[in-house]
């Protein structure tokens, strides 16, 4: 019984460490947006390894994931008489809810595991110590402009998701099950609003996006220099991100559509 | 420590004073002799203690060696020279400044006259021979492109890589890619150069020429060299100075060819690589009889 409160106790003293390392390496990260703002070879050059290469996972998972909510939608909705509205509602779930949700898990996956896994070896290879006695600043180098480029990402790579996915709806629900073009475009049109869905969609894939970079950079920067601990950590980034993705997609959701 | 081991040692660290001394800038009282002063350095990891009391000053314009059994703190010690950790207890300065005491910049800015060669060498992996030696140039210099190209062609000719710019970190054998690594170390013409176990795991021929390279390089320029080794044959044909520790202290010091005479027990076991001594062969345990026929532990 007392082992068990110890071991608690030890928990939750290194799980309140943890943030205070994450937190002060956050404050880091922002401190040195300048540098790299001035240097923006840096940032373009993340943008094209975080941001473009994960443009291929999302484009399709973004068209099969709106083709399978046409196919579900339908058979709904065909119950009901209101296939016209099938458009509105592969548009809202998509720009609402699994446009950034889904492209944040996916990200985790792919850049914040890649970002995890670089940071990681590069400390494991003394590549982060060589920069220090080289009078250069690791965070400023290598992690800001990774983060920087991840939070730029996410919502452009929602946007994609999204739009590919009522491409993929359209296709299926239009092209293939026959639902009315005009109408299918007219609704979304009429229905979607700006700031209810788009910004509060928008809003979402930010903080995830934020989120997912931070827990990637922590984790790889924090990790155990061995072959053991950076394979650790980037476990611990694709676990952390999705959890802490689901549970602030709750709390924002909950905040925007009250 | 015996008295007689104690006695030795001090006898060495006199000659090591001397020969720190002399020549180079004996100018009593500017104390500019030595370019590191580690005074009473207490460091330890978790429980573990690595330095208790470690006193060394590197002289000037020379070759010093920090040698010990592995395990001992070496490369701890070069972190703690470098600003990269932190002690307990105690001081390290450098060209006068006290490297703990200095604010981040101020450090950083001390970083650009200190290289160092990370045992693994820690090249960028990302990028090929030639950005590997021009990044600490783009990072501190705004040199132009063309300047910046014969500078790098010149650090590559000193460690005879120049035909080598072209490939990745990945292309080179671990002896080549030290030689890069200490191109780049050199990149910014620094006042001292740590190295980390140049010698482990070379062939005869890569480590030969790392010998004649840390030689070489401090002579024509004028460097000040810290080798952390444990390899006692190349180190003590390159240096002048040695250091020997052990237990978080500095056992006995001195010319090579000195502690090669040491009357010292351990420096003996040390420097001729005998595999018994006042460092046993055999690690802690309780009798073998007992554990063969004992109750298992």
């Amino acid at each position: 019984m007392t082992e068990a409160i110890a071991r608690l106790g030890r928990f939750g003293i290194d799980s309140v460490r943890h943030l205070g390392r994450a937190s002060l390496l956050l404050v880091q990260v922002l401190a040195s947006m300048g540098e790299v703002l001035r240097r923006p070879r840096l940032l373009l050059e993340q943008l094209f390894s975080v941001g473009v290469l994960t443009v291929l996972i999302i484009a399709v998972s973004g068209l099969f994931v709106g083709m399978v909510l046409s196919l579900q939608g339908y058979y709904i909705l065909s119950q009901f008489a209101a296939e016209a509205t099938l458009g509105v509602m592969v548009a809202a779930s998509l720009v609402r809810e699994l446009g950034p949700v889904v492209t944040a898990l996916l990200f985790a996956g792919r850049a914040g595991s890649a970002l995890t896994a670089e940071i990681g070896l590069m400390k494991a290879t003394e590549q982060l110590s060589g920069l220090e006695m080289m009078a250069v600043n690791p965070v400023r180098r290598v992690l800001t402009p990774r983060f920087l480029a991840g939070f730029i990402s996410m919502p452009l790579l929602a946007a994609l998701f999204s739009a590919l996915g009522v491409l993929g709806g359209w296709f299926v629900g239009v092209g293939l099950l026959g639902v009315d073009d005009g109408a299918w475009w007219g609704q979304m049109q009429a229905r979607i609003d700006w700031n209810e869905d788009l910004m509060n969609g928008v809003i979402k894939s930010l903080v995830f996006g934020f989120t997912c970079v931070w827990i990637a950079i922590f984790q790889g920067y924090n990790s155990v220099p061995t072959s053991a601990g950076v394979s650790g950590a980037t476990t611990r980034t694709v676990v952390h991100s999705s959890l802490a993705v689901l549970a602030l997609d709750f709390a924002l959701t909950a905040l925007m559509f009250d | 420590m015996s008295r007689r081991e104690s006695k030795s040692t001090e006898a060495s660290r006199q000659r090591a004073v001397q020969l720190s001394a002399g020549g180079q800038n004996d100018a009593p009282g500017q104390g500019t002799a030595s370019l590191v002063r580690i005074r009473d350095l207490y460091f330890s990891r978790g429980e573990r203690k690595i330095f208790s009391g470690l006193n060394i000053e590197i002289p000037r314009g020379r070759i010093t060696a920090i040698m010990g059994p592995s395990g001992t703190g070496k490369t701890t010690l070069l972190k703690l020279i470098g600003g990269q950790l932190r002690p307990d207890q105690g001081t390290v300065e450098v060209d006068g400044l006290d490297v703990h005491q200095l604010n981040m910049k101020e450090l950083y800015r001390l970083r650009m006259r200190m290289g160092m060669l990370f045992q693994s060498g820690a090249l960028l992996t990302d990028l090929n021979v030639f950005e590997n030696v021009a990044f600490p140039l783009r990072e501190h210099t705004r040199l132009n492109e063309a300047l910046l190209r014969k500078l790098v062609l010149l650090k590559l000719e000193a460690v005879g890589l120049r035909g080598a710019r072209k490939l990745m970190p990945s292309e080179l054998s671990g002896g080549m890619a030290r030689r890069v690594a200490l191109a780049r170390a050199i990149a910014l013409d620094p006042m001292m150069i740590m190295y980390d176990e140049p010698f482990t795991g070379q062939d005869p021929i890569s480590m030969g020429v790392l010998v004649k390279l840390i030689r070489q390089l401090n002579d024509a320029a004028g460097l000040t060299s810290i080798v952390v080794s444990h390899d006692v044959e190349e180190t003590s044909a390159i240096a002048d100075l040695l250091y020997v520790i052990s237990d978080g202290r500095v056992v006995e010091s001195g010319d090579p060819r000195s502690l090669r005479e040491s009357g010292s027990e351990w420096t003996r076991q040390f420097m001729h690589g005998l595999p018994d001594g006042p460092v046993p062969f055999h690690y802690p345990a309780p009798p073998l009889q007992a554990d063969l026929f004992g109750e298992p532990a």
